[in-house]
């Protein structure tokens, strides 16, 4: 069961093709991470999954409809650019999004009251907006997003602009939802989020999905790295050591034969090579990243959006 | 639809509370008042340039007789018919200087000079004023040489209440007053419709209620958050009208009644205020979410303006022309209608007009919003802040008209 499911999806902006053909499967109750760098077409991608905008080509269904909006009492959404009414009331502004999802205007002040105190932001319920802090308007908006209790949430961007402390929070707060059984999905331009959260990702670069699925998929498209430090260098050893290692004075760096571990033991041993250290290093989903859609976008993932700046 | 209603709904009642909790919705309020107040300033100035200007003289050197005959028949006609019709006479005698010498005299201030004598008048100026007063002028020197022997025949007069030539020019002027209210209430709205969706979008939240509700919602709304606001201050500005009305009495004018009767066309005003405001504001609510910042609705504004103009124009025009091609135009052209249709109610008694109307410019202004809305989701929404920079000079309004950095 999949609670998003995307087939060919294009968006053509001035013919500048944002999104070229995307495909997507998103399982009822994981944390799903869209990974790409800035302009990859990730916004539009989530912006036509939740009915924002219409692809010009492709379909799409969220939790089981091809009409994303009429969904939407189950879906929340924080988009990239937060955005509040300054002179609302914390307490307000989450009632107010709730009721944008059909949750009655009380209930959603009685909720929004008790999302505030869980989150430590109690005092702050009955202050306007442009009372609050950044981060505790970034909260107030989180909280606005799940009041209604959605099956599916959409966060584009959730990171950026976030303390070390608050994106802490934020992590939280997902595996939290995702522990209910809700869908959470999301995008980032930073890798480790996704690897730290995710259990699925699709990795989007020019508008086109070059990965989806698992995160350890993704990482086992990579062979192990080795890292050897021997006594010696040379001995009948070295013909289990693959000819384009790295060597570095008693180093050796390079990948684990598909022979596997075993045989290069064997070898090390039987050649009497004295290892003084070896350690087998899986490679993390940068790595993965690199290998899948490149250096030129992991090298653009790495570059700061406005929203980090801020 | 129900959710659409819904979702409009919780979006108009946000709008709505956060304008009447707002102190500039005290300065709304007082809105009527400038106008009035500037209106009774220039009429106040106007009426006394008026009575500085308004008195021309005429210059007269015949003989001090006939000149005196010509200040009596002055004085005797200006009895029946008023001060103003006739032009100041001031008598300077047989003169040696020639009539333009006197007319180039700044002293005397003179617009003419009549010379000759009450057999045979000359009068010289120049031809605006020439053409204007030669009548007067002409009926004064009749009098003159007929000394007391010609009076004005005696007119005996019985008044009655109404007459249908006096009524009907009469609901004219009630027809106009209202198109004026109606006009200027459009007015103070339309601005204000326009600069919303940009706010919307300058703090951002309007992907937050995209995402979560049909922008037809959205549109529609804002729209009738602005419209009960205006009802609220119509509420308030007719409570304080009604109030002035009793204080003054009977000294307030009295309008005839309209065709339909005062009931029912103080209903369709409003009601046609409201459509009035509909249309055109389902129209700038459509523009004003193509524009990116307040500079740009700025730009859009004085089109915007000159636009309504030209519909007020056409129904103030077209008043007077019932049932005639050009105003059953005006009745149809969905930015007039409301205009027309309120000059119709003061001067025709026929009803389902107005139901048809009505309907036509509500379906019409569904009609706008649903383009606006097209628009929107085609040329705003375009993409995240990867996108955004790639499209820095490259927006264009409706997707057409290239817009500079915003």
């Amino acid at each position: 069961m999949h609670a998003i499911e995307a087939r060919g999806l294009v968006k053509i902006f001035d013919g500048f093709r944002a999104v070229d053909g995307i495909d997507l499967n998103v399982p009822a109750g994981s944390i799903y991470g869209v990974l790409g760098p800035n302009g990859a077409g990730k916004t539009t991608t989530l912006r036509m999954l939740l009915g924002i905008i219409d692809p010009d080509d492709g379909v799409r269904t969220l939790l089981g409809s091809d009409r994303p909006l009429s969904q939407s009492k189950l879906v929340g959404y924080l988009p990239e650019e937060r955005g509040l009414y300054q002179s609302m009331r914390a307490v307000d502004t989450i009632a107010f999004m709730g009721a944008l999802r059909g949750l009655p205007l009380k209930e959603g002040v009685a909720r929004g009251r008790v999302l505030l105190e869980e989150a430590g932001l109690g005092e702050a319920a009955d202050r306007q907006i442009r009372q609050l802090s950044k981060g505790m308007a970034q909260t107030v908006q989180l909280m606005g997003t799940i009041v209604h209790e959605p099956k599916l949430i959409v966060l584009d961007e959730p990171f950026s602009g976030l303390d070390a402390i608050n994106q802490g929070k934020l992590e939280r707060m997902i595996r939290a939802q995702a522990a209910k059984g809700v869908t959470v999905i999301f995008s980032t331009h930073v890798i480790a989020h996704a690897e730290r959260l995710c259990e699925r990702i699709a990795i989007i670069a020019k508008g086109r999905v070059s990965f989806d699925g698992l995160v350890s998929t993704a990482r086992d498209r990579l062979r192990p790295q080795v890292h050897l430090e021997t006594e010696t260098m040379d001995g009948p050893w070295r013909s289990a050591i693959p000819s384009d290692c790295k060597a570095e004075g008693n180093w050796w760096h390079f990948t684990l034969p598909e022979t596997g571990v075993e045989p290069l033991l064997k070898a090390l041993v039987e050649g009497k090579a004295g290892v003084r250290s070896l350690s087998i290093e899986r490679p993390g989903l940068h790595d993965a990243f690199v290998a899948i859609a490149g250096e030129d976008a992991a090298a653009l993932m790495d570059q700061p959006t406005a929203g980090d700046l801020a | 639809m129900i959710e659409m209603i819904k979702s409009a709904y919780v979006i108009g009642r946000r709008d709505f509370t956060a304008i009447i909790f707002s102190k500039a919705f005290f300065f709304f309020l007082l809105g009527p008042l400038f106008p009035l107040l500037v209106g009774g300033a220039a009429g106040a100035l106007g009426g006394e340039v008026a009575r500085d200007i308004a008195s021309p003289v005429v210059g007269i050197t015949m003989s001090a007789d006939d000149g005196r005959a010509l200040v009596a028949a002055r004085v005797a006609l200006a009895k029946e018919m008023g001060e103003g019709r006739f032009p100041e006479l001031k008598l300077l005698g047989p003169s040696k200087d020639d009539p333009e010498t006197l007319l180039k005299n700044t002293q005397n201030g003179l617009i003419a000079v009549l010379e000759g004598d009450l057999q045979k008048p000359k009068l010289i100026g120049t031809a605006g004023p020439v053409e204007s007063w030669k009548a007067e002028i002409a009926l004064l020197v009749t009098f003159a040489r007929n000394g007391d022997a010609m009076k004005l025949m005696p007119v005996e007069t019985q008044l009655v209440v109404q007459s249908a030539g006096s009524n009907k020019q009469k609901q004219l002027v009630t027809a106009q007053g209202a198109q004026v209210l109606v006009f200027m209430l459009t007015m103070l709205l339309a601005g204000m419709v326009m600069s919303n969706m940009v706010e919307e979008k300058a703090n951002k939240i309007i992907e937050i209620l995209a995402a979560a509700v049909p922008m037809d919602a959205v549109f529609i709304g804002k729209l009738f958050a602005m419209l009960a606001m205006a009802f609220l201050g119509i509420i308030v500005w007719g409570s304080v009208g009604f109030g002035l009305v009793t204080l003054a009495g009977s000294a307030m004018p009295s309008f005839p009644t309209p065709a339909v009767g005062w009931p029912m066309f103080a209903i369709l005003c409003i009601v046609y205020f409201a459509m009035a405001y509909l249309v055109l504001g389902s129209l700038f609510i459509g523009i004003g979410a193509q524009a990116a910042t307040v500079r740009e609705v700025q730009t859009l504004s004085m089109p915007v303006t000159m636009l309504q103009l030209i519909n007020f124009f056409l129904g103030m025009y077209t008043v007077a022309k019932i049932n005639q091609p050009v105003e059953t135009f005006a009745a149809i052209f969905p930015f007039s209608s409301p205009f027309a249709m309120i000059a119709r109610a003061a001067q025709d008694p026929t009803l389902w007009h107005h139901g048809v109307a009505i309907i036509g410019q509500g379906m019409f202004a569904l009609l706008i919003v649903r383009i606006g809305v097209y628009l929107f989701r085609r040329n705003v929404m375009k993409s995240g802040s990867g996108g955004r920079e790639k499209a820095i000079g490259k927006r264009k309004l409706f997707g057409l008209v290239p817009l500079g950095r915003g």
